[in-house]
């Protein structure tokens, strides 16, 4: 195979996991749909959970085939490009939302996350989306100042920090949603399947402290690449000022757990503001700003 | 009764205590956030001068008052190091007493149980003996201290250890960053291909000593530009490879080596490192007068203005009477349009045009203003001419001529000594490792008693890491299956 019949299956293999996200997007609203219907119409507290776990089912099984066609998406962007594909913003993209769905399925080993398959399927979708739609550049090689094997990691942390700052932000604003349902009354007969508040809080609080020292590397290989490539290695540069303030967001985060004792729903809505400063620097910085760190190609 | 009178001393102590408070290097931490985010919205000196100065062009209003608060230089302000120092000072009073506090913890033994087990974490009764609660403790490496009927047990000291090494390791990394701006130094220099860079002060285009930088420090290398060979996507016009040869000499007197500099592959002479920052042409022009004298030879340095190297430039010749500038532009590719006029289509010299407009009168190179090598201060002068040549052509004007000869690459040699990075990153790593210690290792505590022929256990997560009351039942677990 050519270098530009990889591109191609690629591509398609981008459209198949857009699909088949697609499907199990809509396979986890008809589940949420059907037992919200079901607790109206049976009147009792009960619920017919059987048909509900069905399409549960379904939307996991989808899901887990999306996220494989997804990798093999970005494989074969690699492999067409001869390169990790990390190399312009829609590459990261790509590859950010793999990540994502792939520390989705693997915490999801341990704990049960299939109550957030449906937010979660709804942020992929979107990434992805815009990725091919407004990000999409065809496979090239990369500029001189990204040749260097610190590319990979680099990036590479950077991209599963963001990945995990994600899940955990998700987390935290479910943990925000049932938080006001429950100081308004009794949670819903749909809600009531969801994680205890407490349980939500505890997993964003380790997805946080289990991806930081990750990112605390991400920032500091960026720092000796930069001096390596760019004769310094802290400039103030746009997106080293946000992946600056991100780690301070965070390190603020986890001081407040440990040392002040912060819980619920103060901890949750600072967990969200450091990981929208992430975001911030992901679109923001690239899309309009300025500095060193302009190879999104766009 | 008088009240107490607050005397200097204890004001002192009370606003060092306040200081040194958690509370207070969280705000810090958090201010010191918020405080970076000037810095990325407007243009800084330090990175984008050329910004800058067309904010002041723009506005000038709007940017003396944005300049009054440092604005242009964030990092570099007061209001941004009054942020870091206190949260400096901060980190110090905080994390040195602790880690004597600590130290000292380390070879306590654990704290007695409680008097009410029930209330701490994990509680549960088991029928098991304490004999054999005391054994499984000491079996999973617990320090256990024993008063008459009860054990006090912890584990998982190292946590704070690792939390104290990643602050002492953030003042490591603050020091180095320190050294560097006291000690080092950076410097610029613009070097044609086929010249030789000697490092003294009087070759920089620009150079930026540390505080503590003694100038007759530079080492006395030297750099010789061989080639310069810049390899280019024909279809998207995006640069693939940079390449430059140069032959170098450690001193003067040293022998010579040859080597090759890329972007992500700096030289490196000792502790100075030296980079490749940017590339772009010097056209190479001979300027006589109108009696066929030459007044001016040789490659002028223009300054590319997109990624197809349209470049612009200025030819200054004060050497004739009257004083003739020529303000200049070059494209190593030329196209026109009706939008852009002139412009470059590619980077590379597939059809090299330099145009000139040529003026006469002062230009104004005595008055010991610093001026722009590029630019030309027209106001006092008057155009005589304009042309465009290819290489090769010349072009005559009012008192002389001007011969375009060909084209050189030029490259921006970026000379930097950074005495502290190493121990930047030094600090770096041993805050990674502190950090994981800290945030993996649980350090908890727990409590057996005997109360009436069954054991109470209960327990104490020092820093709030989940586990704690599995791993009481299972102790409670094998404590049972051992009968």
């Amino acid at each position: 195979m050519s270098q530009s019949d990889w591109a191609y299956l690629s591509n398609d293999l981008i459209y198949v996991a857009l699909a088949l996200y697609a499907l199990s997007f809509l396979s986890y609203t008809y589940e949420t749909a059907f037992s919200l219907r079901a607790n109206k119409i049976s009147g009792d507290k009960h619920l017919d959970r059987s048909i509900t776990t069905k399409s549960r089912k379904v939307a996991s099984i989808v899901f887990f085939l999306a996220t494989a066609s997804l990798t093999l998406a970005v494989i074969a962007r690699g492999i067409s490009a001869e390169r990790i594909p990390l190399g312009n913003m829609y590459e990261y993209s790509i590859t950010g939302a793999m990540t994502f769905a792939l520390a989705y399925l693997i915490i999801g080993l341990k704990y049960d996350l299939s109550w957030l398959g449906l937010p979660s399927s709804i942020l992929i979708l979107l990434i992805l989306g815009t990725a091919i739609t407004l990000l999409y550049r065809p496979s090239a090689p990369l500029v001189p100042a990204l040749q260097s094997s610190w590319l990979v990691i680099h990036v590479s942390s950077a991209i599963l920090s963001g990945g995990i700052f994600l899940l955990s932000n998700t987390v935290a604003g479910a943990y925000l949603w049932l938080d006001r349902i429950e100081r308004k009354g009794e949670r819903s007969e749909f809600a009531k399947r969801l994680p205890s508040l407490e349980s939500l809080d505890q997993l964003s609080y380790r997805l946080v402290a289990f991806v930081f020292p990750l990112w605390t590397f991400a920032v500091i290989s960026g720092a000796i690449w930069a001096e390596a490539a760019w004769g310094r290695y802290w400039g103030w540069d746009p997106k080293e000022t946000w992946a600056f303030i991100t780690w301070i967001l965070y390190a603020s985060y986890l001081h407040a757990r440990v040392t002040a004792g912060w819980k619920g729903r103060k901890a949750a809505w600072l967990c969200l503001i450091a990981g929208s400063s992430y975001l911030f620097n992901y679109v923001y910085i690239n899309v309009w700003g300025s500095g060193r760190h302009t190879y999104s190609g766009l | 009764m008088s009240a107490p009178e607050l005397g200097t001393t204890s004001l002192l102590r009370y606003l060092w205590r306040q200081l040194t408070s958690m509370r207070t290097a969280l705000i810090l931490l958090l201010l010191l956030g918020i405080a970076s985010i000037p810095g990325s919205i407007f243009p800084q000196r330090t990175q984008s001068p050329l910004k800058v100065r067309e904010y002041f062009d723009d506005d000038p209003n709007g940017a003396k008052w944005l300049d009054r608060f440092y604005l242009f230089d964030v990092y570099g302000s007061p209001w941004f190091s009054a942020i870091y120092l206190l949260l400096f000072v901060s980190l110090v009073g905080c994390v040195l007493p602790r880690s004597f506090h600590y130290f000292k913890e380390i070879f306590k033994a654990p704290p007695e149980a409680p008097s009410l087990l029930n209330t701490m974490e994990g509680f549960q009764v088991s029928p098991a003996s304490l004999e054999r609660a005391e054994a499984w403790l000491k079996k999973n490496r617990f320090r256990i201290s024993k008063t008459g009927k009860s054990i006090a047990a912890e584990k998982g000291y190292l946590r704070e250890t690792g939390n104290l090494l990643f602050h002492l390791s953030l003042i490591v990394v603050l020091l180095g960053i320190a050294g560097s701006s006291v000690f080092g130094m950076r410097g610029e220099a613009i070097v044609n291909v086929g010249e030789r860079f000697i490092n003294t002060p009087t070759n920089y285009d620009n150079l930026t000593p540390g505080r503590l930088f003694s100038l007759e420090s530079l080492p006395t290398f030297t750099i010789r530009v061989n080639n310069f060979s810049a390899i280019y996507d024909r279809q998207t016009t995006q640069a693939l490879d940079y390449e430059l040869k140069v032959t170098t000499k450690d001193s003067l007197d040293s022998s010579e080596v040859n080597q090759i500099v890329k972007v992500n592959k700096p030289l490196t002479f000792g502790s100075t490192r030296v980079y490749l920052q940017a590339n772009g042409y010097s056209p190479l022009v001979t300027v006589r007068d109108s009696a066929g004298l030459v007044k001016f030879e040789g490659p002028v340095p223009f300054l590319p203005q997109d990624s197809n190297l349209s470049s612009i430039g200025a030819i200054k010749v004060p050497d004739m009477d009257p004083q003739i500038g020529f303000v200049s532009s070059f494209f190593p590719t030329a196209a026109r349009d009706e939008v852009r006029g002139g412009f470059s289509s590619f980077p590379e010299l597939l059809d090299p045009r330099l145009l000139l407009s040529v003026w006469k009168g002062d230009l104004k190179m005595d008055d010991g203003v610093p001026q722009s090598i590029y630019r030309i201060d027209t106001t006092d002068m008057e155009r005589i001419g304009l042309w465009a040549l290819s290489i090769g052509e010349s072009y005559s004007f009012e008192v002389g001529s001007i011969t375009f000869n060909g084209v050189v690459p030029w490259v921006n040699l970026q000379v930097v000594r950074d005495p502290g990075k190493q121990y930047a990153l030094i600090g770096s790593i041993l805050a990674i490792v502190g950090l994981l210690i800290s945030l993996f290792i649980r350090q908890r505590r727990i409590w057996v008693r005997e109360v009436g022929g069954n054991l109470e256990i209960a327990g104490l997560a020092l820093n709030k890491l989940p586990g704690l009351e599995d791993e009481i039942g299972k102790m409670i677990q094998e404590l049972g299956d051992q009968k």
